[in-house]
């Protein structure tokens, strides 16, 4: 063509040729042509044409740092072939790679060479042996011999930078991939290199671990084995292990992972690169509870109760037991006396069969999956947003609780956005969060001033004229259980009423509790949700209550009332896996399977459905959720006919309104987004009013943390002692108003009783408001909260 | 106690604020913080994490990155003697050892009256003048045994207190920056036209 002009004269001619990509670069491997992407690495667009180049500290996910120059390889740019870092040169046009070039080859073993001379070559003690990158890559890749002979660096072996992680420092190839990952992805740099030349080495602070959230990944991504974890450190070798894909299911985010065991016993989570999800990350919470599932504390057989004993029986036998409490029960009060809390604990599949068993065969609309804790399940119907869609949202709204706390790898990817500037983050909290110092606008609310809040700052001038350049993503969770949900949904509403067009993230944080609410364990027509339903027991209108997998005592925000409730209740049947506060109330324990035990589909906070895997036997004669209900279904006189767990697969994909395209096969990999329910109710609470605060009172926030009491944490040994223990957080100056220091103990008094606590000077935290982490050992929170009530003062004194 | 002294603070505010990020400001500090304690303590590394907004581990990388900052107490004159070709030609190691007998410590040793810390130092860029040594960095040329001693002596008697001070200083008058040539005035993000561009002479 001639004419620079759009050819609009001759659209047959540009059918037949579209214009060249301008994305495309051209370039030739190994004699071979190739396409690579502007801008991409040569190692990357080299993996992409087959070509394999050997590296140690590249890393997809992390920024390129050239430091083990095992990438070299021979570029040709129009100047002759010259020795290139591949992962630091993007493609250029006509570039000619050769990655298996005599020259290119003496390279690799001299780098292996030198990689070698200081270190240990103690592959077959080491954990890593087996599944090491410098050890396959010195078979493949190194010259087989080494012309060093000087004595090797030695370092006392090993040392704990953290409670979590060891560091044997003689291995260490000084790649950088564990300190990039702690400043860069986890924003905890608290690993740095340490000296200079032949004496650097990895260190933290003295006194100060590694006390990050994220630091098992350090170990996943170690090219070495200078980094082990604890709970894996010499437990299995990697050839022994047996390994299935599957879903963490420690919380909503649903981060993959593989399951790694040897001779039927749980070992390892590894967390599997999932671009749409957990890009590899996991939290440490979700790497190592596996240690909970081979607690010896599991319940591993039916319990009925005989006076204050439980007594173990035969499964027919608990069956019975439990059928002939829910027949006792719906004569004595009608199907709807009969309650199920819980079920976001197991798979879709679990929920799936108790909420056909609930609704369908007892025919109770009391079915419900969260703990009093969360927001409603309305929310999960209203333009829901993607994981992705957050991630490279203009604004990311955060309405929530701390992320970082609670779905951390949630807090990875918004970290990301906001810390590569591709994201603004607006935050309102009651207190400082983990992405605090992230935010483009931070706005600390007092409970109850939520909405006002917001409002307030969307008619700043900067914040509307950010938000009007559109792609708004709105994050949602229950920021503070000691305050109603309603708050957080008025505050909501204002932010859509201000940006009609944001799609909302909902943060429900416990494993399953999307799937479960949208696979069916949620209220039917004129039913109770949690709160509800512990009302009506404390009343004495429930005649039966299943605990699926749930813990009102431990989750639910009022423990007054759960207490009370459990109480009343004159059966409970407890489905669980350990002996919780709760289920030791129950007249039958029903054994259940845990996690990687198991196997079915989940449903992440995104509604993305990934497939979770059986990896190992269930303990004792522990059965999954869906069996029991499924048995327990047949002693009442009916057949779900449900006999495997494709079986309810199929069920659900049938009835639940968005899984049409879920089978176990689009389970499988990055899995499948269920599509929007149709079949859940607007969101429509009324804002309470809330009263003005005494001036002697503190406005009390409560929220988790990591490490919190939950079973699969503190049934781990490796995670239990890492919770933090109950103590109240109060801004340093209105501790001096209390007239007291930190680590001193405080009175603090509700409307119904108090609590001695150890108070924390904070000043993450507002004043007027005092913070108390929730579900930990130690004085219970829960004692001061009135679920009913708009928000909860507390009056706080010396003793 | 070996974080920064309050007046110090005060200076380290405004070191702080010639910077446009104040992590820039990690190795002056340091210094600072040498000045201050004739070497660096981690109460002191803690310290400047937090006035530099970083972590402790990130400061303790820095600090550790080069040797003139101290990790551990050395005397209040540090006897760095050259040992590199030149001068080992000319008679350093005479003079290494002379220096060690004379002030009874092998080299990287403190003398127990905290006065003298003796080193070992690679090329001190004097090579005409060999052999060499510095005194708290300051050049002393063409050793000998004699001058060595005369040296040592003055520094014991206080005679070289106004030419030499003690490890740790660097400047006795410091610097003084006006505002508007500190680096921060121009925003680290706005886009610099580089001064060869015919837009930069605009």
């Amino acid at each position: 063509m001639t004419t620079t002009e759009p050819s609009a004269a001759n659209p047959a001619t540009e059918a037949e040729a579209p214009p060249p990509d301008p994305n495309a670069v051209q370039i030739t491997i190994n004699g071979r042509p190739h396409t690579a992407r502007k801008g991409q690495l040569l190692i990357d667009a080299a993996a992409d044409a087959g070509e394999y180049i050997p590296r140690f500290c590249y890393h997809e996910r992390m920024t390129p740092v050239g430091k083990c120059r095992m990438c070299l390889v021979e570029a040709d740019s129009g100047r002759g072939p010259a020795v290139t870092v591949s992962c630091m040169v993007p493609v250029s046009p006509d570039m000619k790679v050769d990655t298996e070039s005599p020259t290119t080859k003496r390279m690799q073993e001299g780098i292996l060479e030198l990689l070698l001379a200081n270190h240990p070559l103690d592959c077959p003690v080491c954990d890593k042996g087996g599944e090491c990158p410098l050890q396959d890559q010195a078979f493949s890749h190194g010259p087989g011999e080494s012309r060093m002979l000087e004595e090797k660096r030695h370092y006392e072996k090993p040392i704990a930078i953290s409670d979590l992680v060891l560091l044997d420092r003689e291995r260490c190839i000084l790649c950088d991939r564990c300190t990039r990952f702690a400043d860069e992805v986890a924003g905890d740099a608290l690993i740095h290199f340490n000296s200079r030349g032949n004496n650097t080495h990895i260190t933290t602070f003295p006194d100060e671990p590694f006390a990050s959230y994220f630091s098992g990944n350090t170990v996943q991504i170690c090219p070495v084995g200078a980094l082990t974890a604890q709970p894996y450190r010499f437990k299995a070798r990697p050839w022994d292990l047996s390994q299935q894909e599957s879903t963490c299911t420690s919380c909503s985010v649903g981060c993959r992972t593989v399951v790694q065991s040897s001779r039927d016993e749980l070992l390892r989570y590894m967390g599997v690169d999932s671009d749409p999800v957990n890009h590899g990350w996991l939290c440490d919470r979700g790497r190592f509870n596996f240690e909970s599932v081979k607690s010896d504390q599991r319940v591993l057989q039916p319990l009925v109760r005989s006076g204050d004993e439980f007594q173990p029986v035969t499964w027919n036998a608990a069956m019975a037991e439990a059928a002939a409490l829910i027949t006792e029960a719906l004569a004595a009060g009608g199907p709807s006396s009969v309650g199920i809390i819980g079920g976001a604990r197991g798979t879709n599949e679990d929920a799936h069969a108790w909420a056909r068993l609930g609704h369908d065969v007892i025919g109770t609309p009391n079915v419900y999956a969260q703990m009093g804790d969360g927001l409603p399940n309305g929310l999960l119907a209203e333009s829901p947003a993607t994981i992705d869609e957050a991630a490279n949202a203009a604004t990311i709204v955060l309405l929530g609780p701390d992320l970082k706390e609670e779905l951390p790898v949630l807090y990875l990817r918004l970290r990301d956005a906001a810390a590569k500037r591709r994201s603004r983050i607006i935050e309102f909290a009651p207190k400082q969060t983990g992405l605090t110092s992230y935010a483009w606008r931070h706005v600390a609310y007092e409970p109850g001033t939520q909405a006002a809040a917001v409002a307030a700052t969307l008619s700043d001038a900067d914040v509307a004229a950010q938000l009007a350049k559109g792609n708004v993503v709105i994050v949602v969770g229950r920021a503070n259980l000691a305050e109603s949900s309603a708050a957080t949904i008025a505050a909501l509403n204002e932010v859509r009423a201000a940006v009609p067009g944001a799609k909302v993230l909902t943060a429900f944080r416990r494993g399953n509790v999307v799937g479960a609410l949208r696979v069916g364990m949620r209220a039917g027509t004129g039913g109770l949700d949690t709160r509800g339903m512990l009302q009506a027991a404390a009343d004495g209108k429930i005649e039966c209550l299943v605990l699926l997998g749930a813990d009102p005592l431990a989750d639910f925000p009022d423990t007054n009332l759960a207490r009370r409730a459990l109480k009343a209740v004159p059966r409970i049947i407890a489905v669980d896996t350990f002996l919780t506060g709760s289920s030791q109330h129950a007249n039958v324990v029903l054994a259940a399977s845990a996690y990687a035990e198991k196997s079915g589909t989940h449903t992440n906070l995104e509604g993305r459905v990934t497939a979770l895997a059986r990896e190992v036997t269930p303990s004792g004669s522990t059965r999954a959720d869906w069996m029991i209900a499924a048995e327990l279904a047949l002693e009442l006189g009916t057949d779900l006919g449900y006999s495997s767990v494709a079986d309810i697969t199929a069920a659900i994909a049938e009835n639940v309104s968005g899984y049409e395209e879920v089978t176990s096969a689009s389970a499988a990999g990055d899995g499948v987004l269920a599509g929007a329910p149709t079949d859940l109710d607007a969101v429509e609470i009324p804002l309470p009013a809330v009263p003005e605060r005494n001036a002697y009172e503190y406005r009390l926030v409560v929220s988790r943390v990591l490490y919190d009491k939950a079973v699969s944490t503190a049934q781990s040994p490796s995670l239990a002692h890492l919770a933090p223990g109950a103590t109240v957080h109060l801004h340093p100056l209105d501790l001096e108003r209390v007239g007291t220091s930190a680590g001193s103990e405080v009175k603090v008094s509700g409307t119904r009783t108090s609590v001695v606590f150890r108070v924390v000077a904070d000043d993450t935290v507002l004043r007027g408001t005092a913070w108390v982490p929730f579900n930990q050992a130690g004085p219970n929170v829960g004692e001061l909260i009135d679920c009913f009530a708009p928000v909860n003062d507390v009056r706080i004194e010396t003793i | 106690m070996s974080r920064l002294n309050e007046a110090n603070v005060l200076v380290a505010k405004e070191i702080i604020g010639r910077y446009p990020r104040a992590r820039s400001a990690t190795i002056p500090l340091l210094h600072l913080s040498q000045q201050q304690n004739g070497y660096i303590t981690d109460d002191a590394i803690a310290h400047i994490a937090e006035l530099v907004g970083a972590t402790s581990a990130e400061v303790l990388g820095t600090c550790t990155f080069y040797e003139m900052f101290k990790m551990a107490p050395v005397g209040k004159y540090l006897v760095n003697i050259c040992g590199t070709m030149s001068c080992q030609l000319l008679g350093a190691d005479e003079l290494m050892h002379h220096a060690e007998q004379t002030l009874g410590v092998k080299a990287g040793g403190t003398t127990s009256d905290g006065m003298f810390t003796l080193e070992h130092a690679e090329c001190q860029a004097a090579c005409t003048e060999a052999p060499n040594m510095q005194v708290n960095y300051r050049h002393c040329h063409r050793m000998t045994t004699a001058n060595f001693d005369e040296l040592i002596d003055d520094l014991r008697a206080g005679r070289l207190d106004g030419e030499i001070p003690a490890h740790g200083t660097l400047a006795r008058v410091r610097q003084q920056i006006p505002a508007d040539k500190a680096a921060g005035v121009a925003s680290p993000d706005a886009p610099v036209v580089p001064a060869w561009m015919p837009e930069a002479a605009q």
